[in-house]
């Protein structure tokens, strides 16, 4: 027989001047199964506590409902009290008499009865409640971090630099992601490359850093703590352990018209080769698309030349199993392909704006090239179709962002600062140019972004023009931009030799794949979603993993490297248990009644639940039922509501405790 | 002032299941910004709309319950990743079995009340009372009980026939 104790608390008056809490704890004194029942001004303050504690020593208390405030606030306040005093903190129910009753009714009579009728739900519920023990599972102490740009590399260095392992894996041949493309950073000009490359060479020689580039991730199994993840390697053609990086390979090759995607196509490549003279790691790769020996089965010049016989036609894709106990996702963006259909969109992008069509209709990425020293024209501002440097140069901000009707209704955030940035480099590349920029607002809170907007209007002489472009074609060979100036409400016209679209970022593309095989939630452009936009932005809501860098959402690169310090903070204090505790509300397979049938796993979002064969003392097997993991397991109950045979129960929740709740009203 | 508290002569009985993170939260939300709602529901609060099994109803309807209401997060918001979208599943398929059986299908109301819709509970929970209050107590089950126990009497030839032939 439960002996149970009720406290219902006056808080203050917020609920004793609507409720009479006496009256209260005297109607539900006589329930069945309630052996002490009493009223306090205050449950939650420590004198109440101890109330709480020396009542169940005392009066030896099996179950505790506390009528008080939502369960929101105190459950774990007063399941601790019950802990101390010695019972299961889950045998401790809170009746929710202040913000479901108190405080919405005015009418004493009726909310003093509708109080009764709660604390009675919880009283009959608590009698169900069983003993719950904590589940602790352990922490494999390594980290996988999930794309080598800019995020990636600061949360694998942060995590390393404390002392724990990292596999870094990166799909392209080098790490760096887009900051590596980039020429000068706003909003200080300082060149890319050099506060960049450091921290590539870092990763590279870090001993806790294990790098796996041209590799992508084929696999997730496990949960927070303990996953399994298979590693893809892709073939480089080119023996990581045997290749000195000396590049003479690259020198021979036949192939060396190959449109180099890191200089946005407008340089080129060989077909094996290093994607640009800083990469990291230094090994080539060959591209077996366009090799004439893969191709043809004749050349293999690099072959001959490679001194150390590096070269390997006949490698294989390696799948590669590691162990971690976190995840940190740091996939970036894409930009916005003009002439595509962007996700949720009906209509195509801005195909009339001739990206793609016009070659010297170019994007601020290809801009960032031009623009670059290292570059495919050495830093100097070139037209993609004859070489000529523009003389007028005209930018267009917001192509894709902040239009609803296009699918994208975000604003992509870094385009009013590259762009303003763009027209300083210009200036300052070419002294007679002249650039002109449509814009719709200009966008500059962070720190020093202003000004620096402002300077390259006042010093460096770009001319802002508030309105949309209405028409782009080429004449000759110039290009006529045509739009509105709707701050004077004029149209203007414009004989550029060069157009820069800020296209908008948008999530890599694939982001939606991997984040199924990771189970974390997206958005409906695909960017991924945090736990909670203010408090846990850098937590997904699937535990263990978290989040850095433009794969959440446009980012510049001082926000990038905080939250990628922040995303390493919350690895390491995963790390800094050795077991990890969580709530025991779990689903739990009786497995006598399961028939085998599969439905509450494919409805489990987590892929909490696995099949599991029962087999008999001479090993021949039984049945297959399904057998919930507990450390997966988030405890939606999905899986219970959906079971046809009810073999399945959530801990907690129990179909017992829902039905005693319905049968005392 | 406040108006006039007008009495009713009947006072229907309204349970609502609600998930914790979107629903529960906003019914407290309501509570901390002082709204005022009819005192008729009772809360079950569970992790999520998907844990919400429809037995629960037809139980909240054989206890004496005159409307029900289950509430959650808006789709594509749970934060159980898709929860409410089988539960949304779930009972697009139940209320046909419901209705089947005789229940009117104005007392079951779902909704998807966010944690920040405070206002929204308020407004759900008043709208379903004051329209199950207009129906009237909820009797089907109880006239089914009843007929239950008339085809158990009636027992003539020409109905043995008749379910011999279904
Ligand atoms: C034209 C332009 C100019 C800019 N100029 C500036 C500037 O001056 N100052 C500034 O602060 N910011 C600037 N930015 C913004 C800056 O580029 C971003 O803030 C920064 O690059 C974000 O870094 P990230 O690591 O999150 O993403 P990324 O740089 O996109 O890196 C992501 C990495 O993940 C890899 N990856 C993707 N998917 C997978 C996968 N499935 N598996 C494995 N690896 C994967 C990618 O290959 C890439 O290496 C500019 C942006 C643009 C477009
Ligand atoms: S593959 Fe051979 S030739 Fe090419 S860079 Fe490596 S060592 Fe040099
Ligand atoms: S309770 Fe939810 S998370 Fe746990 S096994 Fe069932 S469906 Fe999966």
């Amino acid at each position: 027989m439960s002996r149970i104790g009720v406290f219902i608390c006056h808080c203050g008056e917020n609920i004793s001047r609507t409720v009479d809490v006496e009256r209260v704890a005297q109607q539900v004194g006589k329930m069945p199964g309630v052996a002490f029942s009493t009223d306090y001004k205050y449950m939650c303050s420590d004198p109440g506590q101890n109330l709480l504690k020396k009542a169940i020593q005392e009066q030896n208390l099996t179950h505790v409902v506390v009528a008080a405030c939502s369960p929101r606030m105190h459950e774990k306040t007063f399941r601790k009290a019950v802990e101390a005093a010695g019972l299961n903190p889950f045998l401790c129910e809170m009746a929710n008499i202040r913000e479901h009753c108190s405080w919405v009714h005015e009418n004493r009579e009726e909310a003093t009865v509708k109080a009764t009728e709660i604390v009675g739900m919880m009283v009959e519920r608590v009698k169900k409640n069983r003993v719950l023990p904590t589940i602790t599972v352990p922490v494999t102490k390594r980290s996988l971090v999930i794309g080598g740009g800019i995020a990636g590399i600061q949360a694998a260095l942060d995590i390393a630099d404390c002392g724990h392992e990292v596999i870094l894996v990166e799909r392209e041949p080098s790490i760096g992601g887009h900051m590596a493309q980039l020429s000068e950073t706003f909003p200080t000009l300082d060149c890319s490359q050099c506060i960049m490359t450091p921290k590539m060479v870092d990763v590279a020689n870090h001993p806790n850093i294990k790098l796996y580039t041209y590799s992508e991730i084929e696999l997730v199994e496990g949960y927070i703590g303990n996953f399994q993840v298979t590693i893809k390697k892709r073939a480089r053609s080119v023996d990581e352990d045997k290749c000195t990086g000396c590049g003479v390979c690259m020198t021979k090759c036949p192939q060396k018209k190959i449109p180099n995607k890191f200089d946005q196509n407008i340089g080129m490549r060989t077909a094996i080769y290093i994607p640009f003279p800083q990469a990291v790691p230094n090994t080539p790769v060959i591209d077996r698309e366009n090799c004439t020996m893969f191709k043809t089965g004749k050349c293999g010049v690099c072959q001959k030349v490679c001194g150390p016989g590096a070269v390997d036609f006949e490698q294989q894709d390696q799948l590669i199993i590691e162990a971690v106990g976190a995840i940190v996702v740091a996939t970036g963006f894409d930009l916005y392909t003009i002439d595509e259909k962007p996700k949720g969109s009906l209509i195509k992008g801005y195909g009339e704006f001739g990206h793609g069509k016009i070659p010297d209709v170019i994007d601020g990425m290809t801009f960032e090239r031009l623009a670059s020293a290292s570059g495919p024209t050495g830093g100097k501002i070139l037209r993609p179709s004859d070489g000529k440097e523009p003389k007028q140069i005209v930018f267009i901000q917001c192509i894709g962002s902040r239009a609803r009707e296009k699918g994208i209704s975000y604003c992509s955030k870094v385009c009013c600062m590259y762009t303003a940035k763009h027209t300083m480099l210009y200036h300052h590349k070419v002294h007679d140019g002249q650039a002109y920029v449509f814009f719709m607002d200009a966008r500059t809170p962070g720190k020093s972004y202003d000004e620096f907007w402002r300077r390259s209007i006042e010093e460096e002489e770009a001319v802002y023009i508030r309105g949309m472009v209405s028409r782009l074609y080429q004449k000759g060979d110039k290009i006529i931009v045509r739009g509105s100036d709707i701050a004077v409400g004029v149209q203007v016209e414009i004989e550029a030799d060069m157009v820069v679209l800020a296209t908008a970022i948008q999530p890599q593309k694939g982001a939606d794949t991997l984040a199924q095989k990771l189970g974390i939630s997206y958005d409906k452009y695909n960017f991924y979603s945090e736990a909670h936009a203010k408090l846990r932005p850098v937590e997904c809501a699937t535990a263990g993993i978290y989040l850095a860098g433009a794969c959440q959402g446009p980012k510049d690169i001082p926000e990038t490297v905080s939250q990628a310090s922040a995303a390493a903070a919350k690895v390491m204090t995963l790390f800094s248990k050795d077991l990890l505790e969580r709530e025991p509300i779990v689903a739990r397979v009786k497995e006598s009644g399961c028939v085998g049938c599969f439905a509450c796993k494919k409805v489990c979002a987590y892929g909490a639940v696995e099949e599991k064969e029962i087999r008999d003392r001479q090993g021949n097997l039984i049945k297959t039922v399904a057998f919930v993991n507990p450390g997966v397991c988030a405890g939606c109950g999905t899986c219970q509501a959906t079971c046809p045979s009810k073999s399945v129960e959530l801990d907690g929740y129990t179909d017992e405790q829902i039905v005693a709740m319905i049968e005392s009203l | 002032m406040h108006p006039e508290k007008q009495t009713h002569d009947f006072e229907p009985k309204i349970i609502a299941f609600v998930c914790t993170w979107c629903t529960y939260a906003g019914a407290d939300l309501a509570g901390t910004s002082r709204m005022q709602y009819p005192a008729n529901v009772r809360v079950l609060k569970f992790p999520c709309t998907g844990r919400i099994d429809p037995v629960f109803i037809l139980k909240a309807f054989q206890q004496g319950a005159d409307g029900v209401l289950v509430s959650g997060c808006h789709p594509g918001d749970c934060h159980y990743i898709a929860g409410n979208f089988h539960a949304r599943r779930r009972f697009a398929a139940f209320r046909k079995l419901l209705e089947f059986v005789g229940v009117d299908l104005n007392r079951l109301q779902f909704s998807w009340v966010s944690a920040a819709e405070g206002g929204k509970w308020v407004e759900v929970v008043t709208d379903l009372t004051e329209k199950v209050r207009a129906m009237g107590p909820m009797t089907e089950f109880k006239e089914l009980a009843m007929e239950e126990q008339w085809s158990g009497a009636i027992n003539t030839p020409e109905l043995k026939e008749a379910y011999s032939q279904i």
